[in-house]
């Protein structure tokens, strides 16, 4: 599998007048959820997908995140968000 | 934009326009009609200051517009203390006073997007419209903005006289391997609003573009991202002006009056605040220019009981004045409107005025010469004040 990163022309911040994460591109903004930010945080463009499950296993042991992850990145993939590197 | 619910009481779009000088004199412009009465511009500190005002209110989206932007020479400095500041930096620029330098040294300061108009397909559209040689440097910059890694998004301003070469238009942005096509209809405010006899399309011209902008949006598909916006006076509701007067949107002019709409100033009887000597936060909240549409209480039948309101807030106040000569009806392109006859009747009015009719460019000259003697003079068939408009941001 490939690594993937935001794309081009989108950035992932934290807004302190939203009280969350957002994602930001042209002429527009997307809040985000914990659990959405704290996977665009992964994508890095080293992670794939199966890096980015590991990751976030070690912050919580107990939940299996392995779909919750993949349907997230494929919506995010859709709506552009991500690239694969 | 998506989160326009989210803060409904702090502004999250901050328009900046920068200037009113630009080299280019589009008959569509959304400036003020007596533009060159505003030379005194806000300087780098007062522009910094407001930045960072409106980024402690929450804005995390900033429009740099003009006029030109390019032709203020600090620009890269006011783009390298908004993205310091968190905003998301969004340029729109005819091009002109861009070169490759110019665009590398901007993104070295961290500005994020850049959207370079058209004013035609070809140069002698473009050219005519522009009123200056301009389409072979906009196409040039329009590629080194794809080579500096931006996603290239094109504007195209459509009208009457280039409406019909739709075609044309959206070859050229796949030639130059665009991104993103902006099909924006002119709004009747400001230069366009004088012009507007000889701007509005036909229903028939409209419905041809249409078709061939569909035809491309299929095509495309996954390369080039085409958005096209019918023009309001063809629809049967208004659009959500701004996302509801002094909810979202503050748009700061180039001499410092903040406004909560891009021709509020055309409104009479109303005042609005200005940078060098308020806050914004006082601004945005307590000033009466910007309380004044908040909300709905001000609203008149049939807006008033409409179970609509909440989607449109009416519509928008300039086209309810413009068009009814009173800012506080519904938006005449609803067709609950009493006054719907008045967008008919320009349309038709339109359609009676022969494309020899000469465009009034939008300069200096023009400026002066309508201003001196009255404004009304060049508005078609509807009542307006003697103070003319301001845009939210030209269509450049
Ligand atoms: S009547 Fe007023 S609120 Fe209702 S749809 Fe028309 S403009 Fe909107
Ligand atoms: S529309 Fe834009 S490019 Fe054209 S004259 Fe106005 S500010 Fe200049």
């Amino acid at each position: 599998m490939s690594a993937v990163r935001i794309a081009p022309g989108y950035r992932l911040q934290w807004e302190p007048a939203q009280d969350c994460h957002v994602l930001l591109y042209p002429e527009g903004m997307v809040k985000l959820s914990a659990s959405a930010a704290m996977i665009l945080e992964l994508c890095d463009g080293v992670r794939d997908a199966d890096a980015i499950v590991a990751a976030l296993l070690q912050r919580f042991p107990e939940a299996d995140l392995t779909a919750d992850v993949h349907e997230f990145l494929e919506v995010a993939h859709e709506r552009g968000w991500l690239r694969t590197v | 934009m998506s989160a326009a619910g989210c803060a409904p009481s702090k502004p999250l779009w901050l328009l900046a326009e920068l200037t009113y000088a630009c080299p280019l004199q589009c008959p569509y412009c959304s400036n003020p009609l007596d533009f060159h009465r505003y030379k005194d511009e806000l300087d780098t500190e007062t522009w910094k200051r407001v930045l960072r005002e409106a980024r402690a209110m929450g804005a995390a989206q900033l429009g740099l517009s003009g006029g030109e932007p390019a032709t203020r020479q600090d620009l890269e400095e006011l783009v390298a203390e908004a993205r310091r500041l968190g905003f998301y930096t969004n340029l729109i620029t005819s091009g002109i006073g861009l070169d490759v330098e110019r665009i590398e040294r901007l993104r070295e300061a961290g500005l994020d997007h850049i959207q370079v108009s058209f004013q035609g397909s070809s140069e002698e559209i473009n050219d005519h419209l522009a009123g200056t040689e301009a389409f072979r440097h906009k196409q040039a910059i329009a590629r080194a903005v794809k080579a500096a890694g931006y996603p290239m998004v094109l504007c195209f301003v459509l009208h009457r006289d280039n409406i019909d070469s739709m075609d044309a238009v959206l070859t050229l942005a796949s030639e130059l391997q665009a991104d993103y096509v902006e099909l924006a209809t002119t709004q009747y405010y400001g230069w366009a609003w004088a012009n507007r006899d000889r701007l509005l399309p036909s229903r028939e011209q409209l419905q041809r573009g249409e078709a061939i902008a569909h035809a491309w949006q299929e095509r495309m598909k996954g390369r080039m991202k085409i958005y096209y916006v019918v023009p309001d006076y063809y629809e049967t509701r208004p659009k959500a002006c701004m996302n509801g007067w002094g909810k979202v949107f503050l748009t700061i002019a180039p001499d410092g009056t903040a406004l909560p709409c891009h021709s509020a100033r055309e409104l009479p009887g109303l005042s609005f605040p200005n940078v060098r000597e308020h806050a914004l936060d006082w601004i945005w909240s307590e000033s009466p220019g910007f309380r004044r549409f908040r909300g709905f209480d001000w609203m008149k039948e049939p807006c008033r009981s409409c179970d609509e309101k909440e989607k449109d807030f009416g519509g928008c106040r300039c086209q309810a004045y413009l068009l009814t000569g009173d800012a506080e009806n519904a938006d005449p392109v609803c067709d609950k409107s009493p006054h719907h006859d008045r967008v008919l009747a320009a349309i038709e009015q339109a359609a009676a005025t022969p494309a020899e009719k000469p465009l009034v460019f939008r300069n200096p000259r023009n400026a002066k010469r309508i201003s001196s003697t009255t404004v009304h003079e060049t508005a078609p068939a509807a009542p307006r004040a003697n103070d003319p408009g301001q845009p939210e941001r030209s269509q450049t």
